[in-house]
């Protein structure tokens, strides 16, 4: 069955980037010490008055075929991150590597026969269609931008690329007000294929849909993975939705990976208390698994002024004193497992 | 379908111990549009105990929100009009009282929270002021310095740190959970029978949706507030209900105590819901259900079940003929062809893409 394949789609023996320094040559993106600050201006000169912490030195890679989620609440990072690793955001610091390949500093020509290789789809498909134009040429245009194809194979290309996520090719006629939601999201997949990319970024791209619609994408993405051996960066705030879809999974809080892992071990074992406190608030859908909750209190704190050391000790059950002064680095606990904790 | 009229009990709900605060009863809200007569809600029963918290769930525009805004008299009109029904509060049907009356019912014996406290607040008022205006509407008892009392006292309820200086802000100095707080702590203020949460936690991150849902509960179990709980997430939906209501295309498909539903859902568009989520502790990671297709517009219904032609048990009956809402168990109702095979579990075929 189908599911098998994509499952195996990271056999064991590929070079597992666990260790997110070792810079495995088959790594589809790997990103190292990526860096974002964002100046906070005010007043008539627009003097820059302080700084947004949004990416602090974040590193990870993504191996062919594989699935990395990255999980966090809002603010801390995950969609910067996704936008800067696309070079659509400047980096502060830090360097991106796509198929091997240093981006990080190519201009926007030399920027182009990569962006082939890597695509991005959002979480409002509405707002990043063009509502002016036909679905079918939106799904066309980056064939056309690229002089990849001629008009008839583009309509070719693009009646093929319909039909694979699920639209009809009579629907290429057809404005994006005049479809649902999740048929918008479908033309954004239809668009981020059509070039045929390695890895494609999905920034909360089954958020905005309803749960039964949202089921459809998520097995469609997976399909398509299985296909092709795409390799996915989803960024997500759901935890069951990245569980399902992510063969490693990222958590990031206040612009740092706290913690990355397995799927598997993450959720069973998770190390860090950051980790342990979002999977206790996630409610499950059985009634007779109603349990008492330790929930954590408080608000994440601004990323303009983050708390010093350790980011997360002003909710965190476990800190001590080391733990507000000195920022605990991202280690391996066990094998192929990495979290940010004094305590492990 | 052999025996199907055979194991019916009566169509009204069974009788319960605790009175009921809210009845409604054949509720129709209509919109009448140039596309056509939309069935935003189409004949939905219910009713409320003291103390009870009822969730609601569905997809969009499968009518949860529009019922709410029904009871309280707050349904856009025109194009929107409560064409037929009752919405009894404690016996007086509030869709026969004047909009004075009314006036008087919300926030002070219904009163409701949305999914984003910044679109009900007032951004150029204080959080205290906010408060005490639903006080010194309601509650004409109170002395000025009652009411600034109460008004800190119901925040620092909401367990909004250092309450006094909180009363003194402006909803924009507030982060998205404390905001939630504040509309909550609006809402209780004047001590309401009724609280209907219309997502209220959608909006929200998830150790803050923890936070707010154990306020709620915490809040409801000390004042003993009846609560709606609308949402589309069933995780929300098994954490906090006592009985759940399951809407579809404007109608209501299902009914039932929290545990039967999740037990043993007797519509397939509430299995179809169910199967579709993925878990956080399930063993495998195997393909979703889909429930293919999507929702047929509210003006262009299908005759028979709505639900059918994204059914895997459709039949040309269901595609015909609108099925009866019935108690096919003590207490739980369902509106289905199908529901006595989903019960007695006689093979029902697997859910696309399952398997």
């Amino acid at each position: 069955m189908g599911v098998d394949r994509m499952l195996s789609a990271t056999p064991d023996s590929a070079p597992t980037p666990t260790l997110p320094r070792a810079r495995g040559r088959g790594n589809v993106l790997e990103v190292e010490g990526l860096t974002k600050h964002f100046a906070v201006r005010k007043g008539l000169l627009r003097r820059a008055v302080g700084k947004v912490y949004a990416v602090d030195g974040v590193s990870f890679a993504i191996a062919p075929g594989e699935t990395l989620g990255l999980v966090g609440e809002s603010g801390c990072g995950k969609s910067t991150v996704g936008r800067t690793a696309m070079r659509l955001i400047e980096p502060t610091a830090g360097s991106i590597h796509l198929q091997g390949q240093d981006i990080t500093r190519l201009s926007r020509a030399e920027m182009r026969p990569h962006r082939r290789a890597m695509q991005i789809i959002f979480q409002d498909p509405y707002a990043s269609l063009n509502p002016r134009i036909p679905a079918g040429e939106i799904v066309g245009e980056p064939l056309r931008v690229h002089g990849l194809a001629d008009a008839r194979q583009r309509e070719e290309r693009v009646a093929a690329l319909f039909q694979r996520v699920g639209l009809r090719p009579a629907q290429m006629r057809n404005y994006p007000h005049e479809f649902s939601g999740g048929q918008r999201q479908r033309i954004g997949i239809a668009r981020a294929l059509a070039l045929d990319p390695a890895l494609i970024i999905g920034d909360e791209p089954v958020s905005a849909l309803d749960v039964s619609i949202q089921a459809q994408v998520i097995n469609l993405l997976r399909d398509l993975q299985g296909e092709r051996g795409l390799s996915y960066l989803f960024i997500a705030h759901d935890l069951a939705v990245v569980r399902h879809i992510s063969h490693r999974v990222a958590v990031m809080y206040l612009g740092r990976i706290v913690e990355l892992a397995e799927t598997r071990a993450l959720f069973a074992t998770p190390q860090h208390p950051y980790t342990e406190a979002l999977l206790a608030a996630v409610p499950v859908a059985d009634p007779r698994k109603r349990r008492p909750r330790r929930i954590i209190q408080g608000d994440v704190p601004s990323p303009i002024r983050p708390p010093p050391g350790c980011h997360f000790h002003t909710r965190c059950p476990y800190a001590e004193a080391r733990c507000r002064e000195l920022a605990p680095p991202l280690k391996q606990v066990a094998p192929g497992h990495l979290a940010a904790c004094h305590l492990r | 379908m052999p025996g199907e009229t055979a194991t019916l009990a009566a169509t009204e709900p069974a009788a319960k111990a605790a009175p009921a605060v809210l009845e409604v009863e054949g509720l129709k809200t209509w919109f009448f549009t140039r596309g056509g007569i939309v069935r935003a809600v189409d004949d939905v029963s219910f009713s409320l105990s003291e103390g009870e918290t009822l969730a609601i769930v569905g997809e969009s525009g499968c009518g949860k929100s529009i019922t709410a805004l029904s009871i309280l008299g707050l349904v856009p009109s025109p194009p929107g009009r409560i064409v037929g029904g009752a919405v009894r509060l404690r016996g007086t049907d509030l869709l026969r009282v004047d909009e004075e009356a009314m006036r008087r019912v919300r926030g002070n014996e219904i009163s409701m929270i949305f999914q984003e406290p910044m679109t009900s607040l007032n951004p150029v008022l204080t959080i205290g002021a906010q408060i005490e205006e639903a006080l010194t509407l309601h509650q004409t008892a109170l002395s000025r310095a009652e009411v600034r009392a109460r008004a800190v006292e119901m925040l620092q309820l909401v367990r909004i740190p250092e309450p006094e200086r909180r009363a003194k802000e402006y909803p924009h100095q507030l982060s998205g959970g404390m905001r939630q707080r504040a509309m909550i702590a609006m809402a209780l203020s004047c001590n309401p029978r009724v609280l209907i949460a219309d997502e209220p936690t959608t909006a929200l991150d998830v150790t803050i949706q923890a936070q707010i849902l154990e306020l709620i509960l915490d809040l409801q179990r000390r004042l003993g507030t009846a609560v709606i709980l609308i949402t589309h997430d069933l995780g929300v939906v098994a954490e906090t209900a006592q009985r759940v209501i399951v809407m579809y295309a404007g109608r209501k498909v299902e009914e039932a105590e929290v545990f039967a539903l999740f037990e043993q859902p007797l519509h397939p568009y509430t299995r179809g819901l169910m199967g579709s989520i993925p878990h956080l502790v399930d063993e495998t990671t195997e393909r979703l259900a889909e429930i293919p297709g999507m929702v047929p517009a509210l003006n262009a219904l299908p005759p028979g079940c709505a639900f059918a032609p994204r059914c895997t048990m459709a039949t040309d009956r269901c595609r015909a003929e609108m099925p009866p809402y019935r108690e096919w168990q003590a207490g739980h109702f369902s509106a289905c062809w199908h529901a006595e095979a989903l019960m007695t579990g006689r093979s029902p075929p697997p859910l696309a893409g399952e398997g």
